[in-house]
C-alpha cells in the first residue's frame, strides 16, 4: 500500500534522485565515534542543529500563548508558566535551549577552527557558519526582551546603548531596533518580536540550507 | 545518462519515464571503515541524540525557567544583568577606556575586530597546513580570545549574588496567591503611608532592592531605630514624625508581619532560588 503510494508519487514527481541525494552520503571512519571515541567532537555541529530544531518547535508552541504587547506580554508568560499544562516545560525548553545552542555552537566553532577545517576549499562554508553564529546571538538578544520582565527590560536598554554607540549610523540603528530614539516600550517589544519570530528565523533557514548544501558538495574535511 | 533520441517522458511533463532505482550506494570500496549515513550511521546517531535529549529534559525539569517581576521602567534600583553569553561585552564596557565616553572602543571597535577576524579567518590564515602546530599565530590568537572571553565573563559575575537577585527580583508566587492582609485602620498605617510606602509598597511587599517587611523578625525598638537611622542602602532621616507616630508605625509593621508570617517573604518559588 505504502509502496504503491510511493510509486504513484515517484512516477509523477521523480522523487527517487532527490531522496537518494539526501540519504546517500558516506560517513568516513575518522568522524565516526563508533570507531574512534575522540571523534565525538564531530557531534557538536549536529547537536547544534538538533537544539535549533527544538528551539523552532518549542517557539512555535510558545507563540500560541504569547502576546507581544506591553500590557499582556508578561501576564501571558506568567499564565503560560503557571497555569497552562506543560507550559513550564515548553518554556523551559526554549529558555534552556537558547543557552545550550550557544554552548554547542561555540564548541562546534572551536572544533572547526582548531582542526583548520575552514581552509581551502571550505572558506565559504566557514563564512556562512560565522554568519549563523551572529544570527543565533541575535535571536538570543531579541528573545531576551520578550517576557517583558525587569531583567529583559533593563538588559535590552544596555544592548540598545551598545547599538547606539555605532559610529555614524548609531542613532538610526537604535531607532530601527527600538522604534524610538529614547523610549524602550510598546514599539520596541513588537519590533523585537517581529525580528525574533520572522526576520532572523528567515535568515537562519537560508544560511542553514547553504551550510548543509556546502557540506554535502564538499564532503567533511579529511583526517589531520 | 540517456540523452537525445529515444528519451521517454511521463505524459507531456519533463519527468523521465525510465526510473532511477531506489538502492543505496555501495561504500565497501571506500577507504577505511566508511559506512553509509542512511541507515547505518543514523541508527547510532539517534541514540546519541536520545541520550542528549534526556539530559536536556532533566535540566529543563530540574530548573524551571526564571521569570522576574513585570518590567517597570521607573524602577531605579534595578541592577541590569544580560544573559550569560553577552556578559563579556557588558564587562568590557565597565573599563575606563572601553566605556563611558570611549564606548565606541568597547562596544564597536574591539568586538568588531574580534568577530571580523573570526569571519575572515580563512583569508587571514592562508597557509595550507591544518595542524595546530603549523599555525601558531592563528591558534594563539584564538586561545587568547577564548581565554579573554571566559575571564571577562567570570569577572562580570564573580561579585553577583544570584541568590540575592532571585530573592529580590523573582516573582513571588506564594505572596501573589495568598493576599496580604493590611489593616488600614491601624493607628500606624497613616505613618507608614506617609513615610515608607513609596519604597516598601502598599502591602509591605518591597520592590527591587527595597526588601519586603513581611518577613521581618526585628523587634519594635529595632524597627523604630531603622526608620530613623536607616540600614544598609536605606538612608537615615526617612521618618519625619513624632515619637508617638514612630511607636505606632513600628507596631503596625510588626503586627502586619506577624499576621502574614505564613505568607510570602522575598523568596520566590518561581525558579532560580532553589
Amino acid at each position: 500500500m505504502l509502496q504503491k503510494l510511493y510509486d504513484w508519487v515517484d512516477e509523477r514527481v521523480d522523487v527517487n534522485p532527490i531522496w537518494r541525494d539526501i540519504a546517500d552520503h558516506e560517513v568516513p571512519e575518522h568522524v565516526n565515534p563508533a570507531y574512534h571515541f575522540s571523534a565525538f567532537v564531530y557531534c557538536f555541529g549536529g547537536l547544534t542543529f538538533f537544539v535549533t530544531v527544538i528551539q523552532i518547535l518549542s517557539g512555535m508552541f510558545l507563540t500560541m500563548y504569547y502576546v507581544p504587547d506591553i500590557e499582556n506580554a508578561w501576564n501571558s508568560v506568567y499564565y503560560l508558566q503557571m497555569e497552562v499544562a506543560h507550559g513550564q516545560i515548553v518554556r523551559g525548553m526554549h529558555h534552556w535551549g537558547a543557552s545550550v545552542v550557544t554552548v554547542m555552537l561555540f564548541l562546534h566553532t572551536l572544533r572547526v577552527f582548531f582542526q583548520g577545517a575552514y581552509k581551502k576549499p571550505r572558506e565559504l562554508n566557514w563564512i556562512v557558519g560565522v554568519l549563523l553564529f551572529f544570527v543565533i546571538l541575535g535571536l538570543g538578544f531579541t528573545g531576551y526582551l520578550l517576557p517583558w520582565d525587569n531583567k529583559a527590560y533593563f538588559a535590552t536598554q544596555v544592548g540598545l546603548e551598545i547599538a547606539a554607540a555605532t559610529p555614524v549610523i548609531g542613532d538610526q540603528l537604535r531607532t530601527l531596533l527600538a522604534g524610538d530614539q529614547t523610549i524602550v516600550g510598546a514599539q520596541t517589544l513588537t519590533r523585537f518580536f517581529a525580528i525574533h519570530v520572522f526576520f532572523l528565523p528567515a535568515a537562519l533557514f537560508v544560511l542553514l540550507g547553504a551550510h548543509f548544501v556546502l557540506i554535502r558538495r564538499q564532503g567533511i574535511s579529511g583526517p589531520l | 545518462m540517456h540523452r537525445g533520441k529515444g528519451m521517454k517522458f511521463v505524459g507531456d511533463s519533463r519527468i523521465k519515464a525510465n526510473k532511477t532505482q531506489n538502492v543505496p550506494k555501495d561504500y565497501s570500496e571506500y577507504p577505511g571503515r566508511t559506512e553509509a549515513f542512511w541507515p547505518n550511521f543514523l541508527l547510532k546517531e539517534w541514540l546519541t541524540g536520545s541520550v542528549f535529549l534526556i539530559g536536556f529534559l532533566i535540566l529543563v525539569a530540574a530548573h524551571p525557567s526564571p521569570l522576574e517581576q513585570q518590567a517597570d521602567p521607573t524602577n531605579a534600583s534595578y541592577i541590569p544583568l544580560p544573559d550569560w553569553y553577552f556578559l563579556f561585552i557588558y564587562q568590557i564596557l565597565k573599563y575606563q577606556f572601553a566605556g563611558g565616553e570611549y564606548i565606541v572602543i568597547g562596544a564597536i571597535v574591539m568586538p568588531g575586530l574580534a568577530f571580523g577576524a573570526l569571519l575572515l579567518a580563512p583569508f587571514l590564515d592562508r597557509a595550507p597546513g591544518r595542524r595546530v602546530s603549523k599555525r601558531p599565530i592563528a591558534t594563539g590568537l584564538m586561545l587568547l580570545g577564548v581565554a579573554a572571553t571566559i575571564w571577562l565573563t567570570y569577572e562580570s559575575v564573580s561579585s553577583v549574588d544570584y541568590q540575592q537577585r532571585a530573592e529580590d527580583y523573582t516573582v513571588d508566587v506564594a505572596a501573589q496567591e495568598t493576599e496580604v492582609e493590611v489593616n488600614t485602620d491601624h493607628a500606624g498605617y497613616g505613618a507608614y503611608e506617609a513615610n515608607c510606602m513609596s519604597c516598601h509598597g502598599e502591602q509591605l511587599q518591597g520592590s527591587g532592592n527595597n526588601p519586603s517587611l513581611l518577613a521581618t523578625e526585628k523587634s519594635v525598638e529595632e524597627i523604630q531605630d531603622i526608620a530613623v537611622n536607616g540600614i544598609g542602602s536605606m538612608p537615615e532621616g526617612i521618618f519625619g514624625g513624632s515619637d508617638e507616630e514612630l511607636q505606632q508605625l513600628a507596631e503596625f509593621v510588626k503586627e502586619t508581619a506577624e499576621a502574614n508570617s505564613g505568607g510570602g517573604s522575598g523568596g520566590g518559588s518561581g525558579g532560580g532560588s532553589h
